[in-house]
């Protein structure tokens, strides 16, 4: 098997809010094409590690190497322009814009035009607005919401706007895509579907997916390795069938 | 999910856009006719280029309240700056442009740039922070502005110009001429404002705010307003998106305000107060938040309603204010918001291609 190309490498990060350490040496690896679980009691720090990834926080300890760079230096738009895209555990689209402008706004940065060239409408806003209109409706017709195109996002049941939040962040070309708590809310017919979304933006846009999620079924089912977390801390890492065999996942889980 | 008949999203938003075009252009002929034919009062012709004014500050504030979310106190005093800019700029180039048109356009553009300056120097600080802070900081400037402006004096003759703050210190030689004259303001200006310049500015600011909102710049300044962390995530830069609506704002404030400016032979700074501030984001709350069409139709309603009700006298601010609280009520009635959608969706129902939308 050839060597696979190191993605994500975090070393011992860890962060402080005031005296509150929420986050300790925490290191993981994500490598490319790769789908990995993020697992963990409530409060262990899950979202915390999200943040930090994104940079929302930033960190008081450690590096993160992302495809092979540090990102001491980068902010939260960096981030997503280096190529980490997220979606959040209580979904946050742009209620008042219609489905289709939701995804079109993932294309900011990578079918860029200046506000002149749209206030003049120069022939660039022509072609660019075209090439976004056909990826946007493109990547919705892959998430099954191409009929709501014209809809408020607002409007859209809560499965739907899952997907349109996950096609959103596709729309900025990610490398990595970070995503909390998936099937949060839904029904196990839904997470079954959902299960083999995932699997599929993973072929299609050839992209590694990190994900933070409590359905063990989901994550057992698709995640090829997964890291647990603990009160700040990792407690394990390994494939899905070792970390159901850990009796140290067991006792945080079931207590003893 | 029921939707036929409404129209989509998009359709009904790019409707909107060419309804305010045409009433704007509509408007516009039909007043010309009625001057020409002189079946305007003076008292209503009178009324017409403040009515632009207000339009087109309206229209900008609309796009930094409405689409943008960050509520703007001071949209007067940007009026203000806009204003005397253009008004000293006019009564200086006044023998070297004799052309007024031409010295029109180049006051307004010159109103135009003092606004977008100050917008830049007010925008840059403030919109790096989240929450109010810009409305309190541009309630601020309104009042700072107005100050300044009643006690500066400013004046040129031959040998350049003369300035001086507070006290009037300047001594023009025999030819000179004051520009602003302290609490005064600006006196004896040419009145070159004309009805015409006034609809192409309205036209003008449509244009710009219309493009710029179905584009790129304008899905991220929406995209900030509805959900700063989310529009973070994917790359929008928020305080780079907010300062372009807000200065587009005040730069259209600025072209308000110095069509405004030159209309009057006399303009003091307490015109542009507080109060006119808040008369302007009320038509922008009134007309609907993000709707321009809603805040042409609001100001023209709110402009004319005092001048058309002057004949009853010391009712006509009763009547005025009883008006508001009415359209306020009514437009955010549930009750009489889906009667207004069944009536619409019957009416719209009807033409048959709307429903292959659904």
């Amino acid at each position: 098997m050839p060597e696979k190309r190191l993605i994500l490498d975090v070393k011992d990060l860890g962060i402080d809010f005031g005296g509150l350490t929420a986050v300790n040496d925490f290191s993981m690896q994500v490598y490319d094409n790769e789908i990995v679980g993020l697992i963990g009691p409530n409060g262990a720090g899950k979202t915390t590690v999200f943040n930090m990834l994104t940079k929302v926080y930033q960190p008081t300890r450690g590096i993160i190497l992302f495809d092979g760079e540090d990102t001491a230096k980068k902010n939260v738009v960096d981030m997503n322009k280096a190529g980490i895209a997220r979606t959040f555990q209580n979904i946050r689209l742009f209620s008042q814009l219609s489905v289709l402008d939701n995804v079109r706004t993932g294309y900011h940065n990578r079918s860029a035009y200046s506000s002149l060239t749209a206030v003049l409408r120069l022939p660039a806003y022509y072609a660019k607005e075209r090439e976004i209109d056909e990826n946007a409706r493109e990547l919705l017709k892959i998430f099954g919401l191409e009929s709501e195109a014209e809809n408020l996002a607002s409007n859209l049941p809560y499965g739907a706007q899952r997907r349109l939040e996950i096609a959103r962040a596709l729309a900025t070309g990610p490398k990595l895509l970070l995503l909390d708590e998936p099937a949060a809310g839904m029904n196990p017919q839904e997470t079954e579907e959902l299960m083999d979304m995932i699997r599929l933006v993973r072929e299609h846009f050839k992209i590694a997916i990190l994900l933070i999620e409590h359905d063990m079924k989901l994550v057992m089912g698709i995640c090829e390795r997964i890291t647990v977390l603990n009160y700040g801390m990792m407690l394990a890492e390994g494939t899905p069938a070792e970390i159901q065999a850990d009796p140290a996942v067991i006792k945080a889980y079931l207590g003893e | 999910m029921k939707k036929n008949g409404i129209g989509t999203l998009v359709s009904r938003k790019k409707r909107g856009r060419t309804v305010s075009f045409l009433i704007v252009i509509t408007s516009y002929i039909i007043m010309q006719a009625m001057m020409s034919t002189g079946n305007l009062s003076s008292l209503f012709s009178g009324l017409l280029v403040p009515l632009c004014c207000y339009i087109v500050a309206a229209i900008g504030l609309n796009l930094n309240v409405g689409i943008s979310g960050e509520l703007n106190l001071g949209q007067a005093g940007f009026m203000s700056v806009g204003a005397f800019t253009a008004v000293s700029v006019s009564g200086y180039l006044a023998s070297a442009v004799p052309n007024p048109v031409i010295r029109l356009i180049i006051s307004i553009i010159a109103g135009v740039i003092a606004a977008a300056l100050f917008g830049i120097v007010i925008g840059v600080p403030v919109l790096k922070l989240e929450g109010d802070y810009l409305a309190i900081v541009t309630l601020a400037f309104g009042q700072i502005i107005k100050s300044i402006v009643t006690n500066m004096y400013l004046g040129f003759d031959e040998n350049g110009f003369q300035f001086s703050f507070v006290d009037n210190k300047t001594k023009l030689a025999p030819g000179g001429k004051m520009l602003l004259n302290g609490p005064m303001g600006a006196t004896g200006t040419e009145r070159i404002s004309t009805f015409t310049m006034g609809a192409v500015l309205i036209i003008l600011s449509l244009f710009i705010v219309y493009n710029l909102i179905f584009s790129r710049s304008g899905r991220a300044i929406m995209a900030a307003r509805d959900n700063r962390i989310a529009a973070e995530s994917v790359g929008i830069e928020i305080s780079k998106v907010k300062m372009l609506a807000f200065v587009i704002s005040a730069s259209l404030a600025g072209a308000a305000g110095a069509l405004y400016g030159l209309n009057y032979s006399t303009l003091v700074p307490a015109k542009f107060d507080f109060n006119t501030s808040i008369l302007i984001l009320v038509y922008v709350v009134l007309g609907g938040l993000g709707n321009m069409t809603g805040t042409i139709i609001s100001t023209v309603i709110l402009v004319l309603l005092p001048e058309l009700l002057r004949s009853m006298q010391d009712y006509r601010m009763l009547i005025y204010a009883v008006v508001l609280i009415a359209i306020m009520l009514l437009t955010n009635n549930e009750t009489v918001i889906t009667k207004m959608k069944m009536i619409q969706k019957r009416f719209s129902s009807k033409t048959p291609g709307d429903r292959a939308a659904g």
